[in-house]
């Protein structure tokens, strides 16, 4: 029992936990989990509508593969940067994280001008959110995935913010990997938008 | 600290869970009253008393509020207060989070119900079917009420559902493993599951209503090749998974109950918690027998039909569960266990009815009748409510200090029983007559008059046991006899300290060795010289915040402005939200001299 | 040393577990299967004579992709499987959904005309 009570006694601060895991960590798997039927719900969306527009654009049409591709390696790459940014807090280097968080910020804008390019290109061409099925399932769930880009690149722009200020030491490296698992979440719900909805037509 | 102030800033979830409760027993009385309305329009055949476009906004009302409004956030009123106690916590693992989860709904609940005031209240039912919901046929704003009230305490109930699941996982007592947790503790758990995977489905299907209406989308639009038919989907694909998150923590809630008033562990403790894992699971595989009547076809209709019959059995398995905990104790009829009794006789006859249902064909009789109404009020007034008083007459001394009456509370469970049974048994004759559900009048050669006037003279009777359980509320809280930490001689952690717990709940964590450490002398004595001690110094706890009730006002400023139907109005909203959203993150939980804690 | 709650800092797991934050140099490796891979993904959009098996390939793929990403960036590959377990209760669920509603709405309809 002398265990336990040790337990007990360290227990009292309010660091305890039951798992020796982090809550912040605990809560956001779960959140992501939850995500996952956010965006489950979106895909399924665009999967039960695909070939039922009543009229054009039709996505072979419209759909620009290669521009897509490209951007597609961006927030990959982008990924790539986030564990290494991760790895630089980690590891107490200032420069390191600075430099790699603005390339998660550089690399996430970069996709997101793409998709306002694509956006903007498909309203010229006639595709809207009114116009047919494809057009109402295609911006609602690209566009919400877009503004979770977003959101991600305004968090790691402050993260930015307070590497430069000297206000990410290793001690607070658990914030930058939550802000890395949401970065990566994002990642992967465009994987599975680029393969389901621009490769698979 | 009494004072509005602190309320308003407050992350005890002791605190929150009161103001859970209290909300909601506001919006039960709302509700209550919109159902009698509707119970008095139905007292004769072909009556006008009312107008059809107001009994429609009625039983959309009373049904929307009951589910979002009443019986949901009850149960995360005992979530909140509750399940910390049991685990041995000292508050929950977010407690701004959590009071976010609050404020939240409270203004999201609040702007639902604006809409009465503008004479604009939801009319297209609880579940809002395509495309009537469309501005085609709903041009007016009562479907944007809807949409965005809902939304906004979807979000409440996500964030909940994290907050407790990390709270369970991770805040549990040295040794309090997973399969030494009280039995409502674990039903949360899982209900916070489903509660996290199901809401953001309907928060879905809600988008792509709004993107339908604000923006001309054509997610339900047939002649542009959508289908009414995915927003029944989606919503049940919600709905269904709902009513497990509304009945679980009920189930819960008598597991602890019974064997308390039964001097006996609860039997079969293992098999009692992986049935509501399974009922958690397996509800996520059965929300089309809720369209039987819309064309699926044979084969789906098949696979829905063997899906919900196969979700009776670990319903079923639990029923003998707490029947067998009963048989051989030393039975208490305290008013809880009249409830938990009730609760388990009357659920079984709404799940019989259920099991009716299952089956496809005699479906297509029932759907859109009465019958269907008899059912769903019997598991959800007979099962979910029952075990929410249940739960209010045994945890009451816990959160007052004080006994609750039970001459009282005796008369709100026979009043309430009486009440439920005369109004609702009689729908089952109704609806198989043919009575059609959500009609304003019914004609009189339907011959279902007598069934009516049954049910709203039943109706009334329930009210009348309301009125009694608000008045039992009021007299005991203010000369109830005084409770001690364990008025009731119960198992588990929450009966280890006072009644009422001190702010931080524990002096110092106990050990837990077994399911009912009160139950086992040595353990409890063990236990009880940690809980009942004064602690040298207070444990430090988390300071009032001013932030969740600022997001959760911005958030709900945000989507009401959608109903502007300019863009960029929302979008101010959303920059306040933005910015109490930063402030929250830079502040110090537990105020400037603490350690380092990431922002 | 008994079991004890650890505190909550960014450095480590739970007790016992080893600090596998893998060198960055296996960081740009799983960055370049990932690169390859999608090019591969183009590659079989584009080729003709692999139509036939297009959708399970990319399926395939993508599939090994988003592991990739979520095993070795997200880390949990190494971490506790509580997170895997919180993580996996909602993708499960998710791909069931999107399953079940493309057999209803693609699938069956063409089996009970």
């Amino acid at each position: 029992m002398a265990d336990a009570t040790a337990a007990a006694l360290h227990a009292d601060d309010h660091h305890y936990t039951a798992t020796g895991l982090p809550s912040w960590k605990v809560g956001f798997w779960t959140f992501l989990g939850s995500e996952c039927l956010f965006f489950g719900t979106l895909i399924s969306t665009y999967m039960v509508y695909k070939g039922s527009s009543v009229q054009g654009p039709y996505p072979h049409e419209i759909l620009n593969i290669p521009l897509t591709s490209v951007s597609t390696f961006v927030l990959l790459m982008s990924s790539l940067a986030m564990v290494l940014a991760l790895d630089g807090v980690r590891r107490g280097s200032k420069k390191l994280a600075v430099t790699w968080l603005a390339v998660v910020i550089v690399f996430g804008s970069i996709f997101l001008g793409f998709q306002v390019y694509e956006f903007s290109h498909f309203v010229h061409e006639g595709l809207t959110i009114p116009r047919n099925v494809f057009g109402s399932s295609f911006f609602v769930l690209t566009g919400f995935h877009g503004a979770h880009v977003t959101v991600g690149v305004v968090w790691m722009t402050t993260l930015l913010v307070l590497a430069l200020r000297g206000r990410l030491p290793p001690s607070k490296a658990l914030s930058v990997e939550i802000a890395g698992l949401y970065w990566h979440f994002v990642d992967i719900v465009w994987i599975v938008i680029f393969t389901l909805i621009y490769l698979i037509q | 600290m009494t004072n509005l102030w602190s309320w308003i800033t407050t992350v005890d979830h002791k605190r929150i869970g009161v103001m859970y409760f209290l909300t909601s027993l506001f919006f039960f009385f709302v509700g209550g009253i919109e159902a009698l309305v509707i119970r008095v329009q139905l007292w004769k055949a072909e009556q006008a008393l009312i107008s059809a476009e107001l009994y429609n906004q009625l039983f959309t009302m009373h049904g929307t509020t009951m589910v979002f409004m009443v019986a949901m956030p009850m149960a995360v009123a005992f979530f909140n207060y509750v399940v910390p106690l049991q685990i041995g916590a000292r508050d929950v693992a977010f407690p701004r989070l959590n009071a976010l989860s609050y404020w939240i709904f409270l203004f999201g609940s609040l702007f639902m119900n604006a809409s009465w005031f503008v004479g604009s209240a939801p009319n297209t039912s609880w579940v809002g079917y395509a495309n009537l919901t469309s501005l085609q046929f709903s041009p007016g704003p009562n479907v944007d009420f809807w949409v965005i009230g809902l939304s906004i305490v979807g979000i409440a109930s996500i964030l909940g559902g994290v907050n407790f699941i990390t709270t369970i996982v991770n805040l549990r007592a040295p040794g309090m493993k997973f399969m030494r947790m009280p039995l409502f503790t674990w039903m949360t758990f899982v209900t916070s599951f489903v509660l996290v995977t199901a809401i953001p489905v309907i928060a879905v299907a809600l988008i792509l209503l709004a993107f339908d209406r604000f923006f001309d989308a054509n997610f339900y639009v047939t002649a542009a090749g959508g289908d009414p038919i995915l927003w029944q989907h989606l919503f049940w694909l919600f709905g269904h998974p709902e009513v497990y998150i509304l009945i679980l923590p009920s189930f819960g809630m008598i597991s602890d109950v019974i064997p308390a008033f039964s001097r006996k562990p609860l039997f079969g403790y293992p098999v009692v918690v992986y049935a509501g894992v399974l009922i958690g699971f397996i509800g996520w595989g059965v929300w089309s027998h809720h369209m039987f009547t819309s064309g699926l076809g044979p084969i789906a209709d098949s696979f829905f039909v063997a899906s919900t019959m196969i979700i009776a059995i670990p319903t079923g398995v639990k029923i003998f569960n707490w029947l067998a905990t009963m048989w051989g104790g030393s039975i208490r009829f305290t008013t809880a266990m009249l409830f938990s009794i009730g609760l388990v006789a009357v659920f079984t006859i709404g799940g019989l009815s259920g099991v009716m249902h299952a089956s496809a064909p005699v479906d297509l009789q029932q759907h859109d009748t009465y019958f269907v109404v008899a059912h769903f009020h019997y598991v959800i007034v007979g099962g979910v409510m029952m075990g929410l008083f249940a739960g209010f007459y045994y945890w009451f001394p816990k959160v007052t200090g004080r006994m609750p009456d039970e001459t009282l509370g005796k008369i709100h469970f026979w009043l309430a029983l009486i009440g439920f049974n005369l109004l609702f048994f009689p729908m089952h004759f109704s609806g198989i007559y043919g009575m059609p559900r959500r009609t304003w009048t019914y004609s009189a050669e339907l011959n279902v008059e007598l069934w009516n006037q049954l049910s709203t003279v039943g109706g009334f009777i329930f009210g009348a046991a309301a009125v009694v359980w608000a008045w039992n509320m009021i007299r005991s809280a203010r000369s109830g006899a005084p409770a001690g930490p364990n008025p009731w001689g119960a198992a588990t952690l929450e009966w280890s300290i006072p009644s009422p717990p001190h702010h931080y709940n524990f002096p110092s964590l106990p050990v837990v060795r077994t399911r009912e450490p009160l139950w086992h002398e040595e353990e409890r004595r063990e236990v009880e010289a940690v809980t009942l001690a004064e602690p040298e110094r207070e444990p430090e706890m988390p300071r009032p915040s001013f932030w969740p009730i600022l997001v959760a006002a911005g958030a709900t400023l945000t989507w009401a402005l959608v109903m502007t139907g300019i863009w960029w109005v929302p979008l101010t909203g959303l920059a306040f939200t933005g910015f109490a959203i930063f402030m929250w993150a830079f502040e110090n939980p537990f105020g400037k001299k603490a350690g380092a804690h990431h922002g | 040393m008994a079991h004890e709650a650890t505190e909550e800092t960014g450095a480590g797991e739970a007790h016992g577990a080893h600090e596998s934050h893998a060198s960055t140099g296996f960081y740009w490796m799983i960055a370049a299967v990932l690169f390859v891979i999608t090019a591969v993904e183009v590659a079989v959009f584009y080729i003709p004579a692999l139509s036939p098996v297009l959708v399970p390939a990319l399926l395939t793929l993508s599939a090994a992709k988003f592991a990739l990403v979520v095993m070795f960036f997200m880390h949990l590959r190494f971490d506790s499987p509580i997170f895997t377990g919180l993580f996996l209760a909602g993708l499960v669920l998710a791909t069931l959904m999107v399953g079940a509603l493309v057999i209803l709405y693609h699938l069956l309809p063409d089996l009970q005309t």
